[in-house]
């Protein structure tokens, strides 16, 4: 006991010594190290919201492989797996120095190529700034394959998925984002406001996937002849709602990350983020109750996406009341939505021009409606030039580049080809060899039955030619 | 021998297999299948278009029996699967030739 107190009065002397020694630091005598730990923080907080939205990319994959059949299953996964891959290395190489590179035109950059600005022992924040924008491109790429899914030759998608990480979402990015870095475009001297991509990230896929599906024609058996619409059902609905989840959570990197400094405003971005999913989910569901007499499970996880989807723009500019506004409406909106685009025949299994381009086009105009500091016709007709911008931009050059694929290699692949599955024909193998997989109509593959793949050890013995040990 | 094919619905396949073990049945095979009869199908819908389905899921057990025990076994199920609504499904009755258990080569009704 006695050796505790000893050494108890120890430290009290020893700390008071180095109290009474130290001048009483203050804020401002401390602020170098203060300032360090917050850029530290900035740093942390980025990348871990790039962590958040790479994980996104799974989420995609789920939706998309949930919504289309199971033997196009192995292809879109690797369409989702190459669009984050290529897609990187066109964006260290081309992408970034376009979008964020000095810009004297305001139209892109020029400078920045292949990560040019990092040298080593200088300042790394553009590794991290690169890192959390590159999850950016890969969000608009990957929005894509769910559009074009089960009929797109798989060459023909990686050629298409380099050029947008390449040129496509870059060059419009510079228009609204540049200035985040060292660039400067002509959209956001305007004051347009699009704080976490509606319309840079979503638009951009969303209008790209209209120009792809224009192209690439309905899937066979969708639409009958006799003006029918033939629903070809997704194979696995829970995989597709996995993937909700893992989207709704990957924004919480997608919009608070897009601080891209670790502040006290995320709080509400935050807030606002979920809910408008919520309110985009609980309407788009009531809609689908109202009007086809079921809470359609497809349409209700739509609803939370186009909710996301509408408050990337807004989220830190508007009240939480007003975040539920504009995804109440989006959820009513993606409904709408897709089944018009059923009814001009524009084949989306996904729902992903509706989910991603409708609805990252209201959310835009919605955070001019809804802005916080108050609102006017110039606020309001800037929001409208940047959606026009970026539907002018991204719609003909993806058709363009999508038309141009068509002609020389091919986009689609031939009517058997897509009978028998991509996955068979395009890579070789089939998702689920395990499974027998039958559709009412002869639409679907087998399982492998063909393969010694999964059998035992026994049977494989057994099949041993007579003679042998 | 006879063997009888029943068409059940498929949460009907606990009480069938029941009924069936407690008139001295222990062998049956079933599977999953999907057909129509008078129920028709239904309708269901996938993001907002609306689908026919014709084949509805049902469950075929197959049983064989000495020719004597054939009047009980069609009553067992009958009684086990009838649930009274659109749906229930069918039982047939069919002559077998032989039988043969594999492992040891018995024939006839000692194989069954």
């Amino acid at each position: 006991m006695k050796k505790f107190i000893i050494s108890g009065l120890f430290i009290l002397f020893s700390v008071t010594c180095v109290w009474a020694a130290d001048k009483t630091p203050t804020v401002l005598s401390n602020k170098e190290a203060i300032d360090l730990v917050q850029t530290h923080a900035d740093y942390v907080w980025t990348l871990v919201a790039a962590a958040l939205v790479f994980f996104m990319q799974a989420g995609f994959a789920m939706v998309e492989t949930g919504f289309t059949r199971a033997k196009n299953a192995i292809n879109i996964m690797m369409k989702n797996m190459m669009d984050f891959a290529m897609g990187s290395l066109a964006f260290w190489a081309v992408g970034f120095g376009l979008m964020f590179g000095v810009s004297k035109t305001g139209w892109f950059g020029t400078t920045g190529f292949f990560l040019s600005d990092f040298s080593p022992g200088g300042d790394p924040w553009v590794l991290a700034f690169w890192m959390f924008q590159v999850v950016f491109a890969a969000t608009a790429a990957t929005i894509v394959s769910g559009a074009m899914a089960e009929r797109t030759k798989f060459i023909g998608y990686l050629i298409y998925s380099v050029v947008i990480s390449l040129v496509i979402y870059p060059v419009f990015g510079s228009w609204a984002w540049g200035g985040l870095y060292k660039g400067g475009g002509w959209l956001e001297h305007l004051g347009f406001i699009d704080f976490a991509g509606s319309t840079v990230v979503h638009s951009v896929g969303g209008w790209a996937s209209l120009a792809g599906t224009i192209i690439l024609g309905p899937r066979l058996g969708k639409y009958m002849k006799d003006g029918t619409v033939k629903p070809i059902l997704g194979h696995n609905i829970p995989l597709a709602a996995l993937g909700v989840f893992i989207l709704w959570l990957g924004w919480f990197g997608f919009n608070p990350g897009s601080t891209t400094a670790a502040n006290k405003d995320i709080a509400i971005i935050f807030v606002n983020t979920n809910l408008a999913a919520a309110a985009g989910a609980t309407l788009a569901m009531i809609t689908a109750w109202v009007k086809f007499g079921k809470p359609d499970a497809g349409m209700t996880l739509n609803g939370a996406l186009a909710g996301l989807v509408a408050i990337t723009s807004p989220c830190a500019t508007v009240t939480p009341l007003s975040a539920i506004i504009i995804g109440a409406i989006a959820g009513v909106i993606v409904v709408v939505a897709v089944l018009f685009f059923d009814r001009i025949r524009i084949d989306d299994p996904v729902g992903a021009i509706s989910v991603h381009g409708v609805c990252g086009a209201w959310g835009t105009l919605s955070a001019g409606i809804f802005n916080i500091g108050g609102t006017s016709l110039k606020i309001i007709g800037v929001q409208l030039l940047g959606i026009a911008a970026c539907f002018l931009w991204v719609f003909p050059t993806a058709f363009l580049l999508f038309k141009l694929i068509d002609v020389t290699i091919g986009l689609r692949v031939s009517p058997e080809e897509e009978l028998e599955g991509l996955d068979f024909v395009e890579h070789g193998g089939t998702a689920y060899p395990d499974f027998e997989i039958s559709h009412a109509g002869g639409m679907g593959t087998s399982g492998g039955y063909g393969s010694l793949m999964g059998e035992t050890a026994s049977n494989k013995m057994l099949r041993k030619p007579v003679g042998q040990t | 021998m006879k063997k009888i094919e029943a068409i059940i619905k498929p949460f009907k396949l606990d009480d069938v297999k029941d009924a069936l073990n407690k008139i001295g049945v222990n062998g049956m095979t079933i599977n999953e299948v999907k057909g129509f009869g008078r129920q028709r199908g239904h309708k269901e819908i996938y993001r907002g278009a609306e689908y026919q389905v014709d084949f509805v899921p049902k469950i075929k057990i197959d049983v064989v029996v000495d020719s004597s025990l054939v009047n009980q076994v069609v009553e067992a199920i009958a009684k086990s699967a009838n649930t009274g609504k659109i749906g229930d499904g069918k039982i047939f009755v069919l002559t077998v030739d032989e039988a043969v258990r594999i492992r040891t080569g018995e024939t006839g009704e000692g194989a069954i």
